[in-house]
């Protein structure tokens, strides 16, 4: 009996092919996904909108026999941002993560790349605009995957009405439901005299100045219309410019114009001052419409969501996407990454967007003309220009372009609102300046 | 030469006897049952307070980005901030006017109380324990709807007088007068039991003497319940100190540290620069702070009451 012997080099090709084998099974997606698979979802605001998380997710879980468990986190006192540290130390916890917009780059070291879904899934659904880009991407390895549920624009949400007959502005002559917007004329002077004539009609603008995220959002979008930056996108700190004046020079003048309690505002004072009929625009996602409409129908029937004044450089809109992290320490990323393949598909999109009235935000260049936000009323179309379907604005987070472990300082340090208020309460320009330049230096250290 | 002979078995036997005595009275020992008692609080007190603050000890250490050991650096770049000395500041006037305010009205409705008969005296207390009983971040936001300058019952009460609308969150004298009421309805029952306790423990004939002596009423406080109650004072005040240095929920949900940072304490700008901003080394050492004003502290109140622990 002849006995065909295992030369050396045999041994070691047979081996090293096996071990390769071996370690590229688990990226095979798809076929091989199963086991288990935890993940962390944001609760979110819209009654009965987890629900679509839920049956997509189910759905898929069925298709690949993966046994899935869903926790949806509040944000509410920043419960999403607690897990995230808690799970991010102890190097333990869901596998697929819901983020808000600065956490993948906070966490960058703790996140598995993406790139291999993100590329088909930019094919498929279209580029990201530049602050996806900015907030999920750290030297070229994408962080995370844009979430439909949660992003979110704030733009004004105006009262038909009282700017009509206050400011002399028809808001939906200015945005058409079906049509371009035709904005020559909304700037910041047209939205400050706007401010000023419904403030002393008693109708004040509801923006806040407190230290939370509407807040801030709002004076990042019109700092950036300033083309005010705190600190540039190499690092430098640029308080002390004539942009950066301008900008405060602006913002004193509107504070002037809105409520005198406008600094102890938090992220629900100006949906309350809307539903209440108080004032006459608030910059914020249609949630407080939504909300108008079940609790006073006689005010949401006057909303109207449009786009931002344009300032010297600029139209810019606050926009807050939402991010799913696989963290690098997950048990099951292969099933992690099919499910966020799952719920990115455009029929997944248009079910997050439909079950939310049109809340959620898809942050791909493909998905801003869905029917929810043609038909969503009253008054009908109140809606379409939410997503800003002509892309006539920038879509911008407050802080940026500044290296992002640094913005995500000056953004939750609301530096942009303190300063503007210190200048407004009577503090020198140089002093306001002087003191932001100090916080800026402060946010330096790594 | 050797002249004995050792059994060695008979040795090792003595010391095994030995032992299993030594164990039966090391077990039969009260503080021994003590230790086993009290061994799963001292367990979880090692998992809760201790693991946590040698961690944030370790973490203080750390850099930013949690990658390297920087000494006591985040230390000194604490030193260098603006509103880091305005948080010690502003924790200093939060806590003392606090807790002062929180005994006087202790102390007196203690005394009312003290002074009515029987079967309602339990209502009252019962009653006024409320505050105390309700979780506080539930309270808060009753007090937050309260404080709401638009729509809220204070300014619409207020302004039948026709004063107001005032900003109680939006102005730095008003959002701190604000966190301080709070943190004050919310301890002040606290005391009032304590000093309801203490004063029960008064012997009558203290009073009775003091009468014939002819003191008046306040002389009878001065000399007579006073120092009876100093040791209690001192514990409960320092109690109440580091507790209301440590707040954290009432401040948080009023007015998140605004307006312009002007009603942050230790603990919610630990969360703001630890959390929110994703710096939790810096967030670790602002915490750590209250470790040597608290302690300092209680120092000098403890060993008060021991002097007079001794003196007694």
């Amino acid at each position: 009996m002849s006995r065909k012997t295992l030369t050396r080099r045999q041994f070691v090709a047979a081996t090293a092919m096996s071990s390769a084998a071996l370690i590229t099974a688990p990226y095979v997606r798809g076929a091989h996904a199963a086991g288990k698979l935890s993940i962390g979802f944001w609760d979110h605001w819209v009654p009965g909108a987890n629900k679509a998380s839920t049956d997509l997710v189910n759905e898929w879980a069925a298709k690949e026999k993966v046994e899935v468990s869903i926790d949806y986190i509040t944000s509410n006192n920043k419960k999403i941002e607690l897990t995230a540290a808690a799970e991010a130390q102890a190097k333990s916890g869901h596998d697929i993560l819901q983020m808000p917009s600065w956490w993948p780059q906070a966490y960058a070291e703790n996140l598995e790349p993406l790139n291999d879904i993100m590329e088909p899934l930019l094919k498929q659904n279209g580029e990201v605009n530049g602050t996806v880009k900015y907030l999920g991407q750290s030297g070229g390895k994408w962080l995370a995957v844009p979430a439909t549920p949660g992003s979110q624009i704030k733009g004004p949400c105006s009262r038909i009405d009282l700017m009509k007959k206050h400011a002399g502005i028809d808001v939906q002559e200015m945005y058409p439901a079906g049509g371009p917007p035709k904005v020559e004329n909304w700037t910041m002077d047209t939205f400050l005299k706007a401010a000023e004539a419904c403030q002393k009609a008693g109708f004040a603008f509801g923006i806040g100045l407190g230290e939370t995220t509407d807040s801030v959002d709002t004076a990042g979008a019109i700092f950036q219309s300033f083309g005010a930056e705190l600190v540039n996108a190499k690092g430098d700190i640029t308080v002390k410019t004539d942009q950066v004046r301008q900008a405060m020079e602006f913002y004193k003048k509107l504070i002037a114009f809105l409520p005198p309690d406008a600094p102890s505002w938090d992220d629900a004072s100006n949906n309350k001052w809307l539903i209440s009929g108080r004032g006459a625009m608030i910059l914020n996602p249609p949630s407080a419409w939504a909300v108008a409409k079940r609790d006073a129908p006689q005010v949401a029937e006057q909303c109207w969501t449009h786009g931002f004044p344009s300032g010297p450089k600029g139209r810019f809109a606050p926009y807050l996407p939402y991010f799913w992290g696989v963290w690098s320490f997950g048990k099951n990323k292969e099933a992690a990454k099919s499910l966020l393949v799952h719920l990115s598909s455009p029929s997944s999109i248009e079910k997050f967007v439909a079950v939310s009235g049109g809340y959620d935000l898809p942050a791909y260049a493909n998905m801003s003309k869905f029917k929810t936000w043609e038909e969503e009323g009253p008054p009908k179309g109140t809606l379409f220009h939410y997503p800003d379907p002509y892309k006539h604005q920038t879509l911008s987070i407050a802080a940026s372009p500044a290296p992002p472990k640094i913005a995500q300082q000056i953004y939750f340090q609301a530096t942009l609102t303190k300063m503007a208020l210190r200048f407004a309460r009577g503090e020198t320009m140089e002093q306001a300046l002087a003191w932001a330049e100090g916080e800026c230096e402060g946010f330096m250290r790594s | 030469m050797a002249d004995v002979v050792v059994d060695r078995t008979r040795v090792t036997r003595a010391t095994g006897a030995r032992k299993g005595t030594s164990l039966r009275n090391a077990l039969g020992r009260k503080s021994t049952v003590a230790f086993f008692l009290t061994l799963p609080l001292i367990l979880l007190i090692a998992m809760l307070v201790l693991y946590p603050a040698f961690y944030s000890l370790y973490l203080a250490t750390l850099n930013k980005a949690m990658t390297k050991f920087v000494g006591l650096s985040n230390f000194t770049f604490l030193f260098k901030r603006e509103t880091f000395w305005m948080v010690v500041q502003q924790s200093c006037i939060f806590a003392i006017t606090a807790v002062i305010f929180k005994a006087l009205i202790g102390f007196i409705v203690a005394h009312f109380v003290h002074n009515i008969p029987g079967k309602k005296q339990r209502k009252w207390r019962g009653m006024l324990l409320v505050p105390w009983v309700i979780p506080p971040a539930m309270s808060t936001l009753a007090w937050l709807w309260l404080f709401d300058p638009s729509y809220s019952a204070f300014n619409y009460t207020l302004s039948f007088f026709g004063v107001g609308p005032i900003p109680w969150l939006g102005d730095t004298f008003w959002a701190r007068f604000s966190v301080i009421l709070v943190n004050v309805w919310y301890g002040a029952p606290f005391f009032l039991i304590m000093y309801l306790a203490a004063l029960k423990s008064v012997p009558d004939q203290l009073y009775e003497a003091a009468a014939i002596d002819g003191a008046n009423w306040w002389q009878r406080i001065w000399y007579v319940t006073l120092p009876m109650m100093r040791n209690i004072i001192a514990i409960t005040t320092l109690f109440s100190l580091i507790v209301t240095f440590a707040n954290f929920d009432i401040v948080r949900i009023l007015t998140s540290g605004g307006p312009l940072d002007t009603t942050h304490l230790f603990a919610t700008w630990a969360f703001q620069v630890g959390i929110q901003s994703s710096d939790i080394p810096l967030g670790a050492c602002v915490s750590l702070f209250m470790v040597p004003i608290l302690a300092v502290a209680a120092i000098f109140i403890l060993r008060d009451v021991s002097k007079r622990g001794n003196e007694a």
